[in-house]
């Protein structure tokens, strides 16, 4: 068990360290000198050889890489070219928008994704398998994009329900917050739902054939039970797999959905940080994803070892 | 555990006649067909010139004339989804090709090979799982700027790891079987084994996988293109002809509509056709049937 943990643990931070290179090595290969950009057009060579010499920008590649790296663990990403402010503030702006968003998805999409599939597995080639194992490919075939259009069309032009766009902040009061950040979580959470369905379906049925669902059953426990107590249990290894791929596209999702949505979240920054070449808030950003991406999916490795008791004993 | 299936043990016209019995496989062979006759025609004729436009027709509604109705530049959309189709399809086409390209052969030889071998190819590609294709293709046009070009290769990248995975698990399957031990005796080599014994026996296996992808490189794709990473106008592409839709919602839903529906059943056809395949090819699945 141990083992197992230091093991996925070394792999989650070696995975880390080559994404930081990656993303350092993507930076250093863009042409324009950020010091020139900095300085404008008019700048002299003497004054943005002062810059360079300032931001350390001279110093020898592995030299610099180490500093920024450093920094990025002290939490300190350097400074926004356009809003001249710390790019760790804009990132705590803006991280209070898009990750509230993305746990409501997460948590809407599995809400609605395992009751569904427990319910489809258990009617198996019956009229409401068919029915809901039909919508979930229509679900994974719709873009969230589009989705979200017409989810505003719906509720938000038509019905006048909930605001189209646009994020109140959370000093406006908890609930104005999250009603606006419902429709955002429902586009990014039913095409996701509809995958982890069609998982949650198909792992079951494996279970569901093994001996001991059998005995279970024999012993006289009521389907139900045996159905959440013993097949559920069984099936989460695959589920959970999918639950922390999905964090990786709802993630990348929210950049989409909070450009539509206007919401001023971390996928906007990095939009608008593109068109404005601020490349230093870019990597923040996609560093910081990334590394959110790796320890979710550490946390799955090691849920797997709560769910499956095998793990844990095996040495 | 593997889909796999030794095609020599079944006639050719067995499959075919589980295939046309399979309603999943025949609806998703009858979409994709139609989805590829579209993007084809659209090479030789479209109802409207998608590069010109006629102002005085801007935004109107679904009628004879434009089934499909008009966008803000008059042009007929039905025209622009039928241009649009070839595109997506070769986005995702390459894409998958790039991905199946250096995926298997990565895939076959960190089996093939074992130890630090495999161990350095999987760790490879944890690397690239890190970066959502959304993520890679932001980087990717941060460097070189956004275009169709930039699309494919950010979501080809991504498809890399996703074929060495499932190569590399199919020819895990494999290596341990009788007819491997009976050739390494003969005394091939690991790599013609590879080539002449374990690729022909997980084909199946990477042609599911493909469509799967190549329908999830439509829908990267129009992302791609909705927010202007992609494809770039003048040239037609569902994702930004959904973008061109956005601020449009209230006075020309069409606009939305029908791209977004293009997309959607585009991707439900590969999908079926993946899931037909899948089951008609799974020796498990037709034990369970």
């Amino acid at each position: 068990m141990t083992a197992y943990l230091l093991k996925r643990l070394a792999i989650a931070l070696a995975t880390l360290a080559l994404a930081s290179m990656v993303v350092f090595a993507v930076l250093e290969i863009i042409p324009g000198d950020p010091a020139r950009l900095m300085l404008g057009l008019n700048a002299s060579a003497e004054q943005v050889e002062l810059l360079r010499n300032q931001m350390g920008l001279d110093a020898p590649l592995a030299a610099r890489y180490l500093r920024w790296a450093g920094g990025l663990l002290s939490l300190d990403f350097g400074r926004s070219y356009t809003y001249s402010v710390p790019v760790i503030d804009l990132v705590r702006e803006r991280v209070v928008v898009s990750l509230p968003l993305a746990l409501i998805a997460l948590a809407l999409s599995t809400v609605i994704a395992i009751p569904v599939g427990l319910f489809s597995a258990s009617r198996r080639g019956r009229a409401g398998d068919t029915i809901a194992m039909g919508a979930a490919q229509l679900g994974v075939a719709v873009p969230n994009f589009w989705f979200a259009l017409m989810l505003i069309y719906l509720f938000a032009v038509w019905l006048r329900l909930v605001p189209a766009g646009g994020f109140p902040g959370w000093s406006a009061g908890v609930w104005p917050a999250l009603k606006s950040l419902l429709l955002p979580a429902v586009a990014l959470a039913l095409p996701q739902a509809a995958i982890l369905a069609r998982v949650t379906r198909s792992a079951l049925i494996e279970v569901l054939h093994e001996d001991y669902i059998r005995t279970a059953r024999a012993k006289g426990l009521p389907y139900r039970a045996v159905l959440w107590r013993h097949a559920l249990r069984n099936a989460m290894i695959p589920v959970l797999t999918i639950l922390g791929l999905q964090f990786a596209f709802l993630l990348a999702g929210t950049i989409i959905i909070e450009n539509i949505f206007y919401l001023p979240g971390l996928g906007r920054l990095v939009f608008q940080a593109i068109t404005q070449r601020d490349l230093i808030v870019v990597e923040s950003v996609v560093m910081l994803l990334v590394a959110a991406v790796i320890a979710v999916n550490l946390l799955v490795d090691l849920s797997y070892a709560v769910v499956d008791p095998r793990l844990r004993s095996r040495q | 555990m593997t889909l796999h299936i030794d095609i020599s043990e079944e006639n050719l016209a067995g499959i075919l006649a589980k295939a046309f019995r399979n309603r999943s496989f025949l609806a998703g062979f009858v979409i994709t067909a139609l989805v590829a006759a579209v993007a084809l025609i659209s090479f030789f004729w479209t109802p409207f010139d998608v590069t010109r436009l006629i102002i005085a027709d801007k935004t109107q509604g679904p009628s004879l004339t434009h089934w499909f109705g008009t966008d803000h530049f008059g042009r007929d959309i039905l025209s622009m989804i039928m241009v649009g189709a070839r595109n997506s399809i070769a986005v995702a086409l390459v894409a998958v090709g790039i991905g199946m390209g250096v995926g298997v052969p990565l895939g076959a030889f960190a089996a093939a090979r074992g130890g630090i071998v495999d161990e350095a190819v999987m760790r490879l590609n944890d690397l690239v799982f890190a970066f959502p294709a959304l993520l890679s293709a932001i980087m990717i046009t941060a460097i070189f700027g956004p275009g169709a070009l930039n699309a494919i290769i950010a979501i080809g990248i991504f498809n890399i790891p996703v074929f060495a995975r499932v190569a590399r698990a199919g020819a895990l399957a494999i290596w341990p079987r009788e007819f491997i031990l009976a050739a390494r005796a003969a005394g091939k080599g690991r790599t013609l084994i590879t080539l002449e014994h374990v690729l022909p026996n997980i084909v199946t296996l990477l042609l599911v996988q493909g469509t799967i992808q190549f329908a999830l490189g439509i829908l990267a794709e129009a992302g791609l293109s909705y927010v202007g990473l992609g494809t770039q106008p003048p040239m037609p592409s569902w994702g930004r002809m959904l973008f061109d839709a956005q601020t449009r919602m209230v006075a020309a839903p069409w606009m939305a509509l029908f791209p977004g529906m293009a997309i959607a059943v585009t991707v439900l056809g590969l999908n079926l056709l993946g899931d037909g395949i899948a089951d008609i090819l799974d020796p498990r699945s037709r034990r369970q049937r």
